[in-house]
This record gives C-alpha cells, structure tokens and sequence, in this order.
C-alpha cells in the first residue's frame, strides 16, 4: 500500500437532513498542492473543516499516513497538531501579541521552551515579512497582515500538510497579492504540502498540483490543472470555469 | 444644626476613631478576599459549564458532562436565589445540626458564605463573557493543537477577563456594601461598628453619617482602581515596529530548520553571495 500523507474515504457529512458532503473519495501526497475549487456552497470548506476534525463527519474515514483519525480513538490534539489550517476570517489569538500567537502553540502542545519557540517564531515571521510587527496586536494590523501572521502561526507548528480554507476571500482586493505571494513561495521553494479551498483560479492553475472541481458536495473532476483549465471532461466544470473566468 | 453634626462627629472619633478604622479594614479584607474566591469559582464554572461535548463522545462523559452542568446550574440557582443574610444564617447555625460540627472562627464562615455567594454570579457572569467571545478564537486555539483546558487558560479566558472587568467590579463594590450582612453572624465590620457605638452612645445619626461617607469612599476608590486596571488589561494603543533583523546572527539562532542555514550559508534561500 503506497503511504498517502492523507487519503480521504467515503466522506458525508449532514447538517441535520441536508446532505453538504456525498461520498468524497481523494488523497494528498507529500509535496502536492492542491486546489479544491467550486461554486459557494458546494462543500468545500466544510470538507476542510472535517479534515481538520472541526466537524464530525457523518460516514467515512480519513487516514493520516494509513491510520484513522476521524473515529475519536487516536488524540485528535495531536493529529491537529500536525495538520496546520489557515482560516478565511484568519483568528488570531487578540489577546495576545504576533509573536506571542505563533509561540503558545509550540509551548503548549509540543511543549518547546521559551526561547526555542520564539527563535523558530521569528523564523516564520520573517519568511512572511512580518517579523517587525512581532509586538503589534491582531486589532492594530491590516487584513493580509494578519493572514500572513496566521500562515506564520501555522507553519511555526512545523505540520506536514497545511490547510488554506479561503485564505483571501475576506481581504481587500490590493492586500490579496501579498498573502498569495507567501502561499506561492511555500509551495514552490519549500514544497510544501498544500490543501487549499480558493476562488483565486490563477493561484490555482499556475501554482496547485492538483485540482478538484466540487459541485453540490460531491467531487466532479479532479486532475492536472493544465487539464482542468484548458480542456475539462465534465460540463459542469465546464461551466463553473466560463462562468467565474469570464467576469 | 450643621455645626453639632460636626462636633457630634468629632467626638465619636476622638473615642472610636480606631474601632471604625478596624472596621473598615475587616469590611475591604472581606469583601477583596471573597471577590476574588468568587472570580475563581466563576471561572471554574465557566470552563466546566462550556466543556463541549457531541453526540458521538463517550456515555459515560456525556452524563458526566451533564451531571456537572446540572450541579452548577443548581449551585447558581440556590446561591442567587436566597438572601445572603440567610445563607449565612444557614451555614453558621446549621452545620452543628446536619455535621455536627461548629465554626470557631467567624473570619472563616464569612469568607465562606460571600465567596460562594459571589461565585453563583460570577459563574453567569463568565458564562455569558465565555459565549461573547467568537468562535474563531475556540477553532483557531483548535486547529493548532489545543485541547479545551489549554484553550480555556491561554485564549479565551483572557479575553473573558478583560470583557467582564466591569461585572468583576460590579461584584466587588457589592460585597463591599453587602458585607455588612454578615452582623448577623457576629462579624464586626464597618456597619457593625456603627451598630455598636451608637447603640454606646446614642448617637444614631453622627455614626450612620460617617457610615456613608466612609462607605461611599470605599466604593469610589474601588471604582477607580478599577478604570485603571480596564486600562492596562486593554493594552497598549500602539505598538514598536522592530526593524532591526530579530534573526541576526546570535549563537544558536539558526537551527530552526537546521537544514534551512543562516543568511550567509548557501544553503539558505535567502543566501545573497559573498557580497551584495
């Protein structure tokens, strides 16, 4: 059996009666990065969400390196751990200082000291050009500054996969670039292994490895980007890509 | 007349400056120590109150879970519900009946019945500011790792504090005044006092004067204190940028990723050559 980092199997997920997730079926290797696109509505982020065990899901299983996490048997504190997400409305901690936010995770769930922490925060902090803010509080800066703080805050957990649940979506159109910047650079230069729910189809189709088309909770078409932005099997994708590259 | 109140006050303070004094030191230490026993056991209320659980958790954690909302919710309801006077009345002349022992030491029954008494409102007090804060916060604390204690302590309990400061010093400024319930246990603070010397020296309303005053000088004291510790819990308004390179080289800065190197190491991404 080859090592998936993550293999998704028969996924659902209800609210109630309303079916959001049918029968999800995907992998993420080591070194991908993949998009998950689709209209508002269709499942996406609360697919994440239930990677991330933020929901519970109704059937199916997720595998992390082959081993079941969603069953509530295995310490979902440590999978969590390490299965970094960024979140559309970027919740940072705003009791605490930038620095503070990208330490108290390390300190407090892998237990590192002080100032191994703060050296390995800094280090993030500065991959994302944020290191001079480390005193600023989440309320004093811009929106893309703070998501960059929280790709920070991620990444200073040292996970295997990161999740990116609409990562710019709630930014002002000239912050966008700066956090797609940081996205690309981790991809690209420290390959690292990427799931990331966006309406951006250029971060997409020039960066992802990978992508996947969902509609109404099920995945439609998954595959090389090339493939999907030039030539889809699907009419469903077909229109979703004419209609959202059109505007 | 105006000016026989005021050698009326004289008077008693010449002979009882000392006693009020001593009041109004055990009426503070009271009402100080009890706030703040409160303020733990309405934090610790909260936390148990909001441990989430779902339909797929473990039954015996689910009833478990239930049972202590139950039991806290009876707490509150019984705490509130009853006149603090009566609470007192209860524990001091009710425990030699159901345990046969008996309270030596008033300070200690006093202590007792103000902090539970202050607790069953403050456990609504941080429940509602646990509510209040946005659910981001609880996912955030979450998806990095955080179980629902370290949440609780490190996040959102903060952040709690600094949004129910101002109930905090409501509670405070009450204990203050309602302390002096606790005459009916023989607790001689502040309004004790008055009780005792006027009923001395029969100068009913000299004494009740010096009462409020004094009372009023407790209370606006408190609420100053207060404005001042909301201030510092805020935080500061504005905040260093820090320009100079926090990664500069310092013995040991670089190990993290060891394989990533230091600016002037090739390896390192960053690494510029052997001059810019």
């Amino acid at each position: 059996m080859s090592e998936h980092i993550l293999e998704i199997r028969h996924l659902s997920k209800a609210f109630g009666s309303h079916a959001v997730l049918k029968d999800i079926d995907f992998t993420v290797d080591q070194g991908d990065v993949t998009t998950i696109i689709g209209a508002s509505g269709s499942g996406k982020s609360t697919l994440l969400r239930c990677i991330n065990l933020l929901e519970t899901l109704t059937t199916g299983e997720i595998l992390f390196h082959g081993q079941d996490v969603s069953k509530g048997r295995i310490n979902s504190s440590a999978y969590r751990a390490k299965v970094g997400m960024v979140f559309q409305s970027f919740n940072l901690f705003s009791n605490l200082s930038v620095l503070a936010n990208c330490m108290i995770g390390q300190q407090k769930v892998l237990r590192i000291p002080a100032d191994e922490a703060r050296k390995r925060a800094l280090y993030y902090l500065n991959k994302v050009g944020m290191a001079p803010y480390i005193n600023a509080r989440p309320d004093q800066i811009s929106g893309g500054q703070k998501q960059r703080v929280a790709i920070a805050r991620a990444l200073a957990m040292e996970p295997e996969v990161l999740l990116f649940d609409e990562p710019t979506s709630a930014l002002d159109p000239e912050m966008v670039g700066e956090v797609l910047d940081v996205m690309k650079s981790l991809a690209t230069k420290d390959n690292m292994t990427m799931l990331v729910v966006t309406h951006e189809m250029s971060f997409a189709k020039e960066v992802s490895t990978h992508v996947v088309y969902m509609a109404d909770g099920v995945i439609e078409e998954e595959g090389d980007p090339a493939k999907i932005f030039t030539n889809p099997e699907n009419q469903r994708t077909r229109d979703f890509l004419k209609r959202i590259l059109n505007q | 007349m105006i000016s026989q109140l005021f050698t009326d006050i004289g008077s008693l303070w010449a002979k009882y400056g000392t006693v009020y004094l001593t009041g109004i030191a055990n009426t503070l230490i009271l009402a100080v120590t009890a706030t703040l026993i409160g303020c733990i056991i309405g934090f610790f209320c909260g936390i148990l109150q909001t441990i989430p659980f779902g339909a797929n958790e473990h039954i015996i954690k689910r009833v478990l879970l239930k049972l202590i909302r139950i039991v806290i919710r009876a707490y509150v309801e019984l705490f509130r519900g009853t006149p603090m006077i009566l609470q007192a009345v209860f524990i001091y002349y009710g425990m030699p009946y159901f345990f046969g022992v008996s309270f030596k030491d008033i300070w200690t029954v006093s202590i007792i019945v103000v902090s539970v008494n202050t607790g069953a409102y403050m456990a609504e007090s941080v429940r509602g500011g646990i509510m209040s804060i946005d659910p981001g916060q609880f996912e955030g604390a979450k998806a990095i790792g955080m179980n629902h204690w370290q949440t609780m302590l490190y996040i959102v309990l903060p952040q709690t504090l600094r949004n129910i400061m101002p109930q905090i010093g409501n509670n405070y400024i009450i204990n203050v005044k309602d302390t002096s319930v606790m005459f009916i246990i023989g607790f001689s603070d502040f309004f004790a006092v008055h009780k005792m010397v006027s009923g001395a020296v029969f100068k009913y309303f000299p004494s009740a004067f010096m009462e409020m005053g004094g009372y009023l000088c407790l209370t606006l004291l408190a609420s100053f204190l207060l404005r001042r510790l909301e201030k510092r819990l805020a935080g500061k308004s504005n905040y260093e940028l820090v320009n100079a390179d926090q990664l500069v080289m310092t013995a040991g800065t670089y190990h993290y990723p060891k394989e990533a190197g230091s600016p002037f190491e090739e390896i390192n991404k960053d690494y510029k050559g052997e001059k810019q």
